[in-house]
Order: C-alpha cells, then structure tokens, then sequence
C-alpha cells in the first residue's frame, strides 16, 4: 500500500493505483471528462487537475501514478481556476442549446459548468465552427456542435467495439470526431453498435430512436436481459407513461456481467418494435377464412375445446406442440408442463434447429 | 458453451472460430474475441465458407466449403497426430476411443481433404500447428457447423480436437456452441424437447417420469415425441391433426416453405400464440396475443448457461397477457388447474424438478446472474464444465468419423451452393427487428452474395436483381457481388418475408440424431433477370 495526503486527510491506496483512483476510493469527488474506467487513458481534458506539493505543474489525476508521501491538494483556489478555464476553453465549441438537448440533466459539462459558474466563454473570438448535423444513418445523432473532444468515443469504438471506425481529424481550435475522409458512418467500419453513445459525456452523440421521447430525468431504467441473440447482454429499459422509450446500458460488472454495458445494434437500437403498431392486442378466432376479434374467454374456451376434442377423437400424439427460444424459462417449463400432463403427449419442441 | 464468455476476451490463448459469424451473429463476443486477438496477441484461426470480419483479421483463414467441416477437422487431427502435437498424457487419463479415431483420421492428410474443402493443404497445417500449440485453445461455432445432415458429426469432430489436444476443463478451452437465440439454452435446459424433461431428464426413464408423475399429480406418456421436423412431415402426411405455435414461426424459420405451408393447412386445429401476426399465424384458426420481453418477469439462460433476470417494465398492449397465464388459462379450462401468482412461484416449482438449477433463486439472480450446474443455494455456479479433464460421464469418449457429402449436390443445372445465415441489423425471422423501424430502415431487404467471377460470367452487376432457383422453387432477389463468398458459393440472409430464404431450402436431408435440416447447403442456379 501506498500511503499519501489527499486535503489533509491521510489516505492509503494499493500500488499501481493513479491519484485518481485514491480520490475516487477516499469519495473525494474530481471532475473528469476524458477520464472512463474501461478505456485506454488520454489524459487530455485537464478537468482532473490537482496541485502536488513540489510540482512545478498541476498534474492530470486519472494519469498521474499515486506516489508515497505525496501531498495533494484537488479543489485549492489555483486547480478551481483552471478547471473554470479549461471549461471556458471548452464552452467555445460547445453551442449550449441545453433546453432542446437529448442530455439535458444527463451531461458532465452541464454539471461541471453549473458547478463552477461558466455561463458564457472568454475564448471564442476563433469563431465557433458549426458543423452540419447530416449523418443520415438511423441510429445516432451525431453533433459535433456539442462535442467538447474528450475522444471518449473514438476509445470506445477502438478498445471496446474494435470497429475503429472513428478518430481525431485536425488539431487544436479544428480538431473534430471523423471518420474516414469524414464520410457518413454507413461508409466507414461502423457497426452501429453505439457504444460511443454510451460515453458520450454530452450532447454530441444521442439515440435517433429516442428522440424526443424522454430525458434521463423522465425515464425509470429496468435492469433486463436482451431479447435477441443468445449473448444475454444485460440492458436497461428506459420508461415513461408506461412506454419503453429507449435503451442504455448498466455498465457495471454486477448488473452487466456479460457485456458490461456493451451491446450490438439491435439490443441498443432495436427495441421499438415493443411500441409497434402491429402487435396483437385481442384474441382472433377465424371465421370463413378471416380474423374477426374474440373475447379471451370465446378464444380460450374454443382453444381448449378443440384440444380436447382431437385429443379423445384421434389420441395425445395428434397433437404437437412447439414452444419458443424467445420467451422465458418459466413459460417453456409451463409449455412442456402443459403438453406433457395437459395434452398427454411429448410432442414439444422448439427452434433450437433452426 | 463448456466454458465462459468472458474467457474468450482473456483467458484464450488461440481461438478457432469455425461456422460462426461471430461479429453478425454474436456481436458482443465478436468484440471480445477481437480484443483478445488485437490487443492481447490470442492467435485467432476462422474457418468459414464466407470471408466474415473475423476471417479478414485471422492467423489463418481457412475457406473451406460448405459441408465439409468433418473433413477438414479429420485434417487438423491428421496433422497433430503425425506431428506429435497431440496431449498424450490428457488422453491417456481422460478419454477413451482414441486408438479407433486416429485409425480414421490416418487418411484425412491435408492434400487429401484439399480438393474435399478447397482449403490448401498448407493453411490446414499451419492452423493445426497454432491450435495444438497455443496454450489455453477454444473453439466457438454456431449454426455454420450444425445445420448440416452431418451436424452432430461435425460438432464430435471440434470435440475430438478439443481432447487430442487436451483443450478442455481449464479457462480458455472447451467446445464452445454460440447459441442463436436469447433463451435457446434455457427452452432446451426447461425441457421444451421430446425426449427430456428439465435439465435433460429422459422421458423413458421410468424413475424420472415417477418422479415428475408425483409432482404434477398425473401419469405421463413413456414414449419419446417428435422434433419439430418430424411434426410438420406428419402433419404434412395428415397424421398430425392439432398444433399450438408459441412463440415460433415455422412459416419463415422451417426448411421448404411450400411443404411447411402444405403441412399447416392440413391441420384440423392451429392456435398461434405470439406478439405479431407472423407468417405462421396467418394460418391459425385462433391467434392468442402475448407479450413480449418488456412486458414480464422471469428469467432467460444464455449460451454460457447463465440464467439471469428478465423484468417487467411496461404493461402489455390492448389485451394481450403474458404467455404463462394463457397457458394456465387453456390447462385449467382443460381440466387440469394450473395456476400461479407469478413467474417466481413457476421457476419454484421447476428448481424443486431440475438438479442443476436446483441452487439458482431469484434472490441470488439480483447478483448478477449464475451459470448451471449449480446444485445447492451455497454453489457459486460453473464457469467451465469438465474441470481438469473430469468428463460428466467419466471419460471422454472420441468419436471415429468418416467425412460423409452434404445430402444435396450440385449438378449442371444446379451447378452453385446456396448457404443462409442472418445479417447484423436482424434476427431470425424479423418478426421483431422488421418492426424496428431503424433497423429495417438501415436494412429493408436481402441480397445475395455472389462471388465476382461468377457474376461476371452470368452478366450480372452489383445491384442487379437475380432469380435464384433450387430443386423446391425460386425467388427474385437483388444481387451483391462480393468477394465475401467463393466462386462456387452463393448466399442470403432469411429474415424477410418478400424472400424468404427457406421457400429454397430442403427438408430432404435431416442430421439422423439431431434431426437439423442441411440449411447450409442447397444446390441452386443464378440466372439474371
């Protein structure tokens, strides 16, 4: 163990750890930015300045190896205005449209401006660039407008995804997200997986399926398992009104313990279908060829009649049934449960061939 | 999967994907496997008739075709064998058989299997060497190995390779099936099959069946039933006379459509309970409407046989119920009640039933999941089966396979290979990803992957639309010329309905245990139009 002084307070961390790592263990709050535990550090956004007695230089915590008998200092009156700076810096790219943002409620550079008092910036005599907002794919907004830099997402897309579709074009004032020779995303080895969505720390990448549908402040997030493919990445529902309204993702080990957070296009993506207007919301009996809607009742009495009635004429085995790899334990054990002691026959299967 | 997913990202010093496009199909253990293979120097070998994103980055790719998975694992072995690269010692105290396999596989030398797969006889070398030589090896394969009338053969071959090299029973090894579907794990582990109860208890064992008799207070049929294929031929045959769809879709997911279509309209009854109105449904005299994912509580089992939780965030649309209560509904109107207070008094009276799930509760499930075989409250769960060689049945028994042809060959008329799989943006019959409008935005139809050289030698451009026909019938699709297949290979996704990619299928040619149709191989023709 490592022993040094965070604020005056004695703190011990396990060697190896960064000087934001003992913060974060002693619950002394540092801002981040760049700074996620499960990608490759940049170090580059300076919010998580501290000041090391005997330094010439702040250093940036979330890179800075924790030291015994160091002696740091994290919201001293020098490291406050520098992170004021560095979001000024920031705020002169930033268009704060918060009212109409998808992140409104949901943004580290809203809280840490708010946090420290920035409303407007020194810095933007350079001109803000604006970026047209015109990727035409169906799944992520992105808007570069809102991007403070923090290259969360080309990290995510590299480490996580390693799909590597994204990187850093220009330097300086002109540095932006790109892809390729900055062509759409559908061009580029973009899986659509949204993962830079998932870190995205403001505004500049969002869910085109959600929009508009609810802010993080509206929703009720349901910790559930993926429908789709047999991975069972762990998701959450994000619900308003009684309506599922877009997905995110728990990315810690013990709610996410398969894909941490991960997910694909679909489970990320592909959940509106819950809302389609197709699905079926009333039994339907046919009748000379056509569907004509029927009470539950009239449909589970036919349903069971009918049954009966094969089963005495022509024997159990006239009967099959097929149970389903889409729905849950509980339903295919009542399934079998059903076709073994209710209809009297082992004819149940499902598509685990198909 | 004998072992964990989270192995393949760091405890694999070698994968072999072989019939999987990992990436599409599986897309979170596609980004695992290829951390590992980029940022942790895992050796990655991908066998595949398609050059997927797998086999772009691969050690060795080895494109061999359709169906002829049983020859080119025998060549692995071969290769092994007579390197010496084989773990005598695991074979010598964990397997049995050996001496009968090595027989077989004495022949299979890479430049024999070379013109059976197409693959040179030097990648088969190379990747034989890699495998047997990396430490902790995997295989993973999905339905590219399976879905052949030789599918439970191919799959013992990858399991004869796992024991010659002594590549199971430790983290990173094992004989991993990437399963298709959310909850196919759980469906098979629950029983939803003919010959077994929970937890692959068979139906002809008579102290099984007591045992299931006393619980659910009713005597039980002793004979095996019918997979599904079996069903739909007797139906087709008008010996089936009633059939309860849950969940399912036959009329996009079964092999030749025109036959399944046949099949159905000859039943007496069909009830169709599902959350659209599916191809199959059409076909119902009543359709029930469920629920879907959202809309209830209980659990799935993933393809590393975790069973986590599934919870209720929204209610049902309209009427439609939760498919367990429709199922108490019709048994009690049936005469036998059957009735619960909700998901976790099922999974109750199911653990009660099922020994390795016997120690997973719902209270325990709130900690982020377990992986059977978990006997007591106290087991931890099994990341990897066989733990150092100890075969559930004692030894591992090697299996002698000779390599057999795909049922359904190519002749002049029919001179190409069509194959099916699925794309990234769907999933199985897209009754729900067509229904998800940025999906089926990005991805509204399919096309068929054709190999440069033959499209050029039938005149056909990329984008042109192309009528492909085999021995059941054809469709018009669009055409994608790509280098992703080989000259002789041909293939299409089977999510969309407009072409649906099983009116081409057999259902001729079944695997005689698993009874699987030979999806991954059907003659056909390419003409424009």
């Amino acid at each position: 163990m490592i022993t040094l002084t965070i604020n005056g307070r004695e703190i011990q961390t396990p060697k190896g750890s960064t000087v934001l790592d003992a913060c974060q263990a002693a619950g002394i709050p540092i801002p981040t930015l760049c700074y996620d535990p499960d990608l490759r550090l940049a170090g580059s956004c300076r919010m998580c300045l501290v000041e090391v007695k005997g330094r010439p230089l702040f250093v940036a915590s979330c890179v800075a190896p924790a030291e015994n008998g160091m002696v740091v200092e994290t919201e001293s009156p020098a490291i406050v205005e520098a992170r004021k700076v560095t979001l000024e810096l920031l705020a002169a790219r930033h268009d704060f449209n918060c009212q109409v943002c998808e992140k409104n409620g949901d943004c580290k550079f809203q809280d840490y401006c708010y946090q420290y008092g920035i409303k407007e910036s020194r810095f933007e005599d350079g001109g803000r660039h604006v970026y047209p907002i015109d990727d035409p794919n169906p799944f992520l907004e992105r808007d570069y407008n809102k991007c403070i830099m923090c290259t969360r997402c080309v990290r995510a897309c590299e480490d996580i995804t390693v799909a590597r579709a994204i990187n850093v074009k220009n330097r300086g004032h002109n540095a932006k997200i790109s892809t390729a020779f900055d062509g759409d995303l559908a061009d580029s080895p973009c899986v659509f997986c949204g993962q830079c969505v998932m870190v995205c720390p403001v505004g500049a990448l969002t869910s085109k399926v959600s929009a508009g549908l609810g802010r993080s402040y509206e929703v009720d997030k349901v910790l559930t398992t993926c429908t789709y493919c047999g991975t069972g990445c762990t998701l959450e529902l994000n619900v308003k009104d009684d309506k599922v309204v877009g997905v995110t993702s728990n990315r810690t080990l013990e709610g996410s313990p398969v894909n941490k957070g991960a997910l694909c296009v679909k489970g990320r993506f592909g959940w509106d279908f819950i809302n389609s207007p197709d699905r079926l919301t009333t039994p339907l009996i046919k009748e000379n060829g056509e569907f004509r809607e029927a009470s539950w009742d009239e449909a589970l009495d036919l349903v069971a009649k009918r049954l009966g009635d094969i089963k005495a004429q022509h024997g159990p085995d006239t009967i099959a049934m097929f149970s389903s790899a889409r729905v849950t334990n509980e339903e295919n054990y009542l399934a079998q449960k059903f076709t073994r002691a209710v209809l009297g026959t082992n004819n149940v299967d499902h598509c685990a061939r198909l | 999967m004998t072992n964990s997913i989270g192995e393949l990202e760091k405890d694999a010093d070698c994968i072999f994907v072989i019939g999987s496009n990992t990436t599409e199909n599986h897309p979170v253990i596609g980004m695992k496997i290829k951390q590992n293979k980029l940022y942790n120097g895992a050796k990655l070998i991908v066998a595949d008739p398609r050059r997927t994103d797998l086999a772009e980055i691969a050690d060795v790719y080895m494109p061999h075709l359709p169906g002829s998975d049983v020859a080119l694992v025998n060549a692995l072995m071969n290769v092994i064998i007579s390197e010496g690269l084989a773990d005598q010692t695991f074979i010598e105290e964990h397997t049995e058989g050996y001496e009968a396999m090595a027989a077989i596989v004495e022949k299979y030398t890479p430049e024999y299997v070379e013109p059976i797969t197409g693959v040179p006889a030097e990648s088969i070398r190379a990747a034989a060497r890699i495998y047997a030589q990396s430490g902790n090896a995997a295989i993973c394969y999905a339905m590219g190995l399976t879905q052949h009338r030789t599918g439970t053969d191919n799959v013992k071959s990858v399991c004869n390779l796992a024991m010659l090299t002594g590549n199971i029973g430790r983290p990173g090894t094992g004989v991993d099936p990437l399963r298709g579907q959310n909850n196919v794990q759980g469906a098979c582990d629950m029983g939803a099959l003919p010959v077994v109860y929970t937890a692959y208890q068979a139906v002809t064992n008579e102290a099984v069946r007591t045992k299931f008799e006393q619980a659910w207070g009713v005597s039980l049929p002793a004979e095996n039933g019918l997979v599904l294929t079996e069903v739909i031929n007797k139906a087709h045959h008008g010996e089936m006379k009633a059939l309860y769809v849950f969940g399912e879709n036959p009329m996009m997911s079964d092999p030749d459509l025109q036959h399944v279509e046949e099949a159905l309209e000859k039943l007496d009854f069909l009830v169709v309970q599902d959350i659209f109105l599916t191809e199959t449904a059409k076909y119902a005299d009543v359709v029930l409407p469920g629920a879907c994912f959202a809309e209830k509580d209980g659990t799935f089992s993933n393809t590393e046989r975790r069973v986590q939780r599934v919870r209720k965030a929204v209610s049902t649309p309209g009427q439609a119920r939760a498919d367990w209560e429709i199922i108490c509904e019709i048994a009690t109107r049936m005469g036998y009640p059957m009735s619960y207070s909700g998901a976790e008094e099922i999974y109750e009276e199911m653990r009660a039933l099922t020994p390795s799930y016997a120690g997973i509760n719902y209270a325990r499930l709130e900690k982020g999941g377990l992986q059977w075989p978990c006997p007591t409250e106290e087991h931890p769960g099994t990341p990897f089966l066989h733990k150092d060689g100890n075969f559930s049945r004692g030894k591992g028994a090697f299996t002698a396979i000779d390599y057999i042809p795909p049922g359904e060959q190519p002749d002049e008329e029919y001179p190409l290979i069509l194959t099916t799989g699925r794309s990234l943006f769907h999933y199985h019959t897209g009754t729900m990803t067509r229904r998800a409008s940025a999906l089926d935005a990005h991805k509204p139809a399919a096309e068929l992957e054709i190999n440069p050289e033959t499209a050029a030698a039938k005149g056909i451009k990329d984008g042109d639309m192309v009528r492909i026909s085999t021995r059941r019938g054809g469709l018009d699709i669009k055409a994608k010329v790509s280098n992703i297949v080989a000259p002789q290979v041909v293939f299409m996704t089977f999510h969309f309905a407009e072409t649906a990619a099983n009116w081409l299928t057999s259902s001729e040619f079944l695997d005689p245990v698993a009874k699987i149709p030979e999806y991954k191989v059907s003659a056909c023709k390419v003409e424009k139009i």
